[in-house]
């Protein structure tokens, strides 16, 4: 196949069975398998390399939650009975991430009870674990950071949030810090303070003038809960960075792999090539890249051939269940060919990045069994 | 062509409303979606605006043209004189322009753009965001030069199924934080225009499971908070497969040694295996088709463009949702 050969092969069970490698992060655009294809990696490290794993999902299908055992929302890692652990030794746990609720225990976990239960009840507090643009990318990251510490794992896989773009996972911890760090606050809170030196003079009459138009648009009653706000947050702002830092470096770490999910599609391709430049930027170790639901056709016979020979057919007459088979196969080779270019502009971007396809099933998966087909199919020779 | 005489009648009778809302799960091809129906209801001498909110400058990535600015910028001509415009809306420059409106900032708010003060504005609260953009789309709705309407319609690539209703009930997240005051006032406009019938959110799915299943959801939760809901588009589907029943491979071995082709053993199975996943997969697709009928919507199909969504494919799909009724 022209674009694999081009790129190396993605060995997964490599880097499952690596006992070096502690966490593997999935991510790419919305709609391309990643839930799916974390699952899937981390049934196969238990059974197949004994691995003690864990799956982090974040939004996961229905059925696939219900066949993981995910029915309670508890935001802690359940084990997932029924599998084939036997022979290796492996376990499978798995949790679907309470974005709010990991807000709070971080919360709770900073402060004492009092401020805790002030906090929660502040408008800003309820606005910002719920809706913040960024709060589930940063819990995520969280999450994956407490699970990390508490060692009880041999491997974490991570799904991450559906971003409206892939690198909002990125930088959300880094934006959420500078937030909560609250040098803005501070300055639209107490713009008296920062007078002085004459450099700012129009940036702080600026501040004044923003403190008065924030208060006229949205009225003196936000300002003061978002200053009670910043008030009760205010002892755990170091914690809340060092904490985005500290999972950041986790990140950058050797312990890591990064895996890119994509479609054979031009956008999920597009976002793919995208975070990959990102990932290298940060330095953070990409391992390689899944291209999900690709179209290939068994036999070899390509599209022109195949409808060629139908139209032979349709003159000759009497063959209409074989002209039927050669134009759908005619449709399905003109679509791997086009997938395989698609997927080719990556490879042409990345050529040292190895890639591996994963043939598109011909129904959803939301079983066990068909996790186990995806693993068996991420790691064909 | 014709003079510039405004067309009085919508479009077509399939699209009665002037602000279309598009929404779908990610990878549907809503943004396509979005775009071949801008190019659709421009058909004819009208035109349309076709906007984005989300910073991913997917128009511009479609049309392949530069990275669309906060302006209204000539996209495309439309078959029979029409015109589409772009707009990729910026809660920031909507701030400002918002700001510059009531309170003439001027240099302030340079200053305070610089400082990142702004976009903080749009972050602490993020109903205020959501507000900023959807105000924007209202304000190029309603717009009006002279007599006529700037716009024959307006066309929102929005955010997809699992932000959609948050995104459109701005009034809901407003309140939350602003009790009173010009921002209260300016999302309670947009809501009133959001549920009337001058808007239709049209929701694009796939025949997946996972894509269906979020349309059955946006389309309650829409339909719950109040918002018109317009079509579902379904979007990448495949004509119906000929083969109704499952074909023998000893038939096939005729067939392809009639037709000149290698009839080895490897090749029927392969040729029967193929068949019959695509039997499979036709199956279950046609069961998701069955779910969203039950939804009781109008229905437009739209099929897998084999060569991907390019200018011509483009057409392609407006010419198809332009026979929508």
């Amino acid at each position: 196949m022209p674009s694999e050969d081009a790129a190396p092969r993605l060995d997964v069970d490599q880097i499952l069975a690596d006992p070096g490698v502690r966490i593997v992060v999935c991510c790419g655009a919305g709609g391309v398998g990643k839930t799916t294809t974390a699952a899937a990696l981390a049934l196969r490290a238990a059974e197949q390399h004994g691995r003690r794993t864990v799956v982090l999902t974040i939004d996961p299908a229905r059925r696939l939650a219900q066949s993981l055992g995910l029915t309670e929302l508890d935001n802690t890692p359940r084990q997932v009975k029924g599998i084939e652990v036997e022979a290796s030794g492996g376990e499978l746990h798995a949790m679907m991430l309470d974005m709010k609720r990991t807000f709070d225990d971080v919360v709770l976990q900073h402060t004492d009870p009092t401020k805790a239960a002030e906090i929660f009840a502040n408008p800003f507090y309820q606005a910002m674990s719920s809706t913040f643009a960024g709060t589930q990318e940063y819990m995520a990251m969280e999450k994956l950071g407490q699970l990390h510490a508490r060692g009880e794992w041999d491997l974490i896989v991570v799904d991450t949030p559906p971003s409206r773009s892939a690198l909002d996972f990125l930088d959300a911890p880094a934006r959420l810090s500078r937030f909560l760090d609250g040098r803005m606050l501070r300055l639209l809170l107490a713009p008296a303070r920062t007078g002085g030196r004459s450099m700012f003079t129009l940036v702080t009459a600026g501040f004044g003038m923003f403190s008065k138009v924030v208060q006229k648009v949205l009225g003196a009653q936000l300002l003061t809960d978002l200053s009670g706000f910043v008030a009760a947050l205010d002892s755990m702002f170091g914690g809340f960075r060092q904490r985005a830092e500290q999972t950041y470096r986790i990140l950058q770490a050797r312990e890591t792999a990064f895996l890119l999910v994509a479609a054979p599609e031009s956008d999920a391709v597009r976002e793919a090539a995208y975070f990959a430049g990102r990932l290298r930027e940060e330095r953070m170790p990409l391992a390689g890249l899944v291209v999900n639901r690709v179209h290939r056709p068994v036999v070899e016979l390509d599209a022109a051939a195949s409808l060629a020979a139908a139209e032979r057919l349709v003159e000759l007459g009497g063959h209409e269940a074989t002209v039927d088979v050669l134009r759908a196969h005619a449709a399905l080779a003109r679509q791997s060919v086009r997938e395989r270019q698609v997927a080719a502009r990556f490879t042409e971007a990345f050529p040292a990045v190895p890639a591996v396809s994963v043939t598109a099933q011909p129904a959803d998966v939301h079983d066990v069994d068909g996790l186990r087909t995806i693993g068996a199919a991420l790691s064909r020779p | 062509m014709r003079a510039a005489e405004p067309p009085a009648e919508p479009a077509g009778p399939g699209w009665p409303s002037r602000l279309h809302v598009v929404t779908g799960k990610g990878g549907t091809g809503k943004t396509s979606v979005a775009a071949s129906l801008a190019l659709a209801l421009a058909a004819g001498n009208r035109r349309t605006l076709l906007v984005e909110v989300e910073g991913r400058q997917g128009i511009a990535q479609l049309f392949g043209t530069d990275p669309l600015p906060y302006e209204e910028r000539h996209l495309t001509d439309a078959p029979g004189g029409g015109e589409v415009r772009a707009l990729a809306v910026d809660a920031e420059e909507a701030l400002l322009e918002y700001l510059d409106m009531f309170y003439r900032l001027g240099a302030a708010g340079r200053a305070l753009r610089k400082l990142g003060a702004i976009d903080f504005a749009t972050t602490i609260a993020p109903g205020l965001r959501d507000v900023l953009l959807t105000g924007k789309v209202k304000e190029a709705t309603t717009r009006t030069a002279g007599q006529r309407r700037t716009y024959d319609a307006v066309v929102l690539d929005a955010p997809p199924t699992g932000r959609i209703g948050r995104f459109l009930n701005v009034t809901a997240e407003t309140a939350r934080l602003a009790k009173v005051g010009p921002i209260k006032t300016q999302s309670e406009g947009v809501a009133a225009l959001l549920r009337s019938p001058m808007t239709a959110v049209h929701v694009v799915t796939l025949l997946e499971e996972m894509p269906v299943q979020e349309t059955v959801d946006a389309i309650g939760e829409l339909a719950q908070l109040g918002f018109p809901v317009g079509r579902v588009i379904v979007n990448g589907t495949r004509p119906p497969l000929p083969v109704g029943r499952e074909v023998t491979a000893a038939e096939l071995r005729r067939g392809l040694l009639a037709a000149g082709l290698p009839a080895d053993r490897a090749t029927v199975t392969g040729l029967v295996g193929e068949a019959r996943d695509q039997q499979v997969r036709r199956g279950l697709e046609d069961s998701l088709r069955a779910d969203l009928v039950e939804l009781g919507l109008p229905m437009t199909e739209l099929p897998l463009l084999p060569d991907g969504v390019d200018r011509a494919g483009l057409a392609t799909l407006a010419e198809l949702l332009g026979r929508a009724d």
